[in-house]
């Protein structure tokens, strides 16, 4: 991908996962890294984001959480999902109380692996999901021309 | 008085990256009583070591918080070392509170970093995570890893720190230091932020206690309860350890109690380096722990006292294995902060505490 049509703003939620991820998606903010360079902003409000950063898995009590940021999200929308427990529940497969990964409450866009997951694995996964939104938007506005 | 009612805080909140809900019930702008909800983030780790045996725990426990995850291995090896009667090498020990106390720095600056971001200081917070990111390559070049260590085995830990490396620890934390006193003088002196901390969400000494809570949220209270001062492991070779204590209770004491325990680790880690001993640096564990069988042990963690709880049954399997975590303990208190406050303060106040909700729901 040469070029970004747009800075995406980015909103993260923590499902069950051990903070280590959280921590390493806000590092991915902050100096080192420094995605906010690009305009890539961490917000707060589901309907001002185009990434759903999630990482660790889903269980009972949260899934219907996940579902309502999910549904409260303006398409085009990509979800990333960010570290193993997010991918396949990882360490806590066996746990009593984690039904799985995030794909078995929405639809998941990029699969994000490693424990912790590393900035750079991150930025490598928005990068992807960029590529994911723009065609997207494209298939959104052909639709909205044939209708 | 205008009619109560009832404001959601939460799960998803941007001041916490953590899910935790509370109803404010508000009257006026002024928060009159609170309701925690709490278990979005709950796994079952306990009821895993049915599944997972005495070694491979340890990479459990890890993951029971990524924050303060070398301090949970680091407490669990230590119960089952007792559990089982091993004698860990003078070295190790060492190394394990020398990445304790490292822990201990990227865990505050973590939290000041978030601090800043809750009375709206951006770039503090950015330069508090800077600053952090040095302790997190001292990590990487240790450990291999940045958060989720797994340095920590059953009677040591996995691999030597050499000479040049102690001595590069060193240098880094020297380096840091002249760089955080710079970033203290922001937090304690800065008038912005004094007027979103001072006389904010104030505990007194006696609720303190009556709560029970736990870490620099009771001792900005004026709570002495650091088991630090018990000196267990290397602690105790320490040639003295005062905690840091303060007598005001609100939420500027708690940044005070935080910025300054930074420079304490700062304080131990140099002199753990110095006093070093030489020899192995593990003593591998063999065989089970007996049937009937309990030990149970606590360790100062970045947030407050970590109690441990193990029994064996005469497998590679613990029978039971029971955490209580510093959270737990404050959310209590939290609530009591709460109590009178204003609703523009709450932010500051949840955070104040130093939540982690990881730990506290496992």
């Amino acid at each position: 991908m040469s070029y970004v049509s747009k800075s995406p703003w980015i909103i993260h939620y923590d499902g069950s996962s051990c903070n280590g991820c959280d921590i390493e998606v806000l590092a991915a903010l902050t100096p080192l890294y420094d995605v906010e360079r690009f305009g890539i902003i961490n917000t707060g409000n589901p309907k001002h984001a185009d990434i759903f950063l999630i990482t660790g898995g889903i269980n009972e009590r949260n899934i219907s959480v996940v579902q309502e940021i999910y549904n409260q999200m303006i398409e085009p929308k990509v979800v990333i999902a960010c570290g193993v427990c997010a991918c396949t529940a990882g360490i806590f497969k066996d746990c009593y109380n984690i039904i799985g990964g995030v794909d078995q409450a929405i639809p998941v866009d990029v699969y994000a692996p490693g424990c912790a997951i590393r900035p750079e694995a991150i930025i490598d996964a928005v990068v992807e999901g960029l590529g994911i939104l723009e065609e997207k938007a494209k298939k959104l506005e052909a639709e909205k021309k044939g209708a | 008085m205008g009619k109560a009612q009832v404001i959601p805080f939460g799960p998803q909140h941007p001041v916490l990256p953590e899910p935790i809900h509370l109803d404010l019930v508000v009257q006026d702008e002024t928060v009159v009583d609170v309701l925690p909800q709490i278990g979005f983030i709950h796994r079952g780790l306990e009821k895993l070591v049915e599944t997972h045996d005495i070694h491979q725990y340890i990479y459990v426990a890890e993951r029971i918080c990524g924050i303060c995850a070398f301090g949970h291995s680091m407490g669990y090896a230590e119960t089952v070392e007792r559990l089982m009667n091993v004698e860990v090498p003078k070295r190790a020990e060492y190394l394990r509170v020398i990445m304790h106390e490292l822990s201990r720095i990227h865990s505050h600056l973590l939290w000041m970093g978030l601090a800043a971001d809750a009375f709206g200081y951006e770039s503090l917070f950015m330069h508090t995570w800077r600053l952090r990111e040095r302790v997190l390559d001292i990590f990487e070049a240790v450990a291999g890893g940045r958060v989720i260590l797994s340095y920590t085995l059953l009677g040591g830990v996995t691999n030597d720190v050499d000479e040049p490396m102690l001595a590069h620890i060193k240098d880094v934390l020297a380096g840091m230091k002249k760089e955080y006193n710079e970033l203290c003088n922001a937090f304690l002196k800065d008038t912005s932020v004094k007027n979103r901390t001072v006389g904010v969400g104030t505990l007194s000494q006696e609720e303190a206690i009556e709560y029970g809570i736990v870490g620099p949220f009771a001792r900005a209270s004026n709570v002495n309860n650091d088991v630090r001062c018990i000196g267990q492991g290397a602690y105790g070779e320490l040639s003295s350890f005062e905690p840091i204590l303060d007598t005001d209770g609100d939420c500027y004491a708690r940044v005070k109690v935080r910025a300054l325990e930074v420079l304490q680790a700062i304080d131990i880690i140099n002199e753990l380096i110095d006093k070093i001993p030489g020899g192995p640096i593990l003593n591998p564990v063999k065989g089970a722990p007996e049937a009937g069988s309990e030990a149970s042990g606590i360790l100062e963690q970045p947030r407050g006292e970590v109690y441990y709880y193990c029994s064996g049954n005469g497998t590679k399997n613990l029978e039971r294995m029971r955490i209580r975590t510093p959270t737990s303990q404050n959310i209590a208190g939290m609530t009591m902060a709460l109590k009178g406050c204003d609703l523009a303060d709450v932010n500051m106040i949840v955070l104040s505490i130093d939540p982690c909700i990881s730990c506290t729901e496992r």
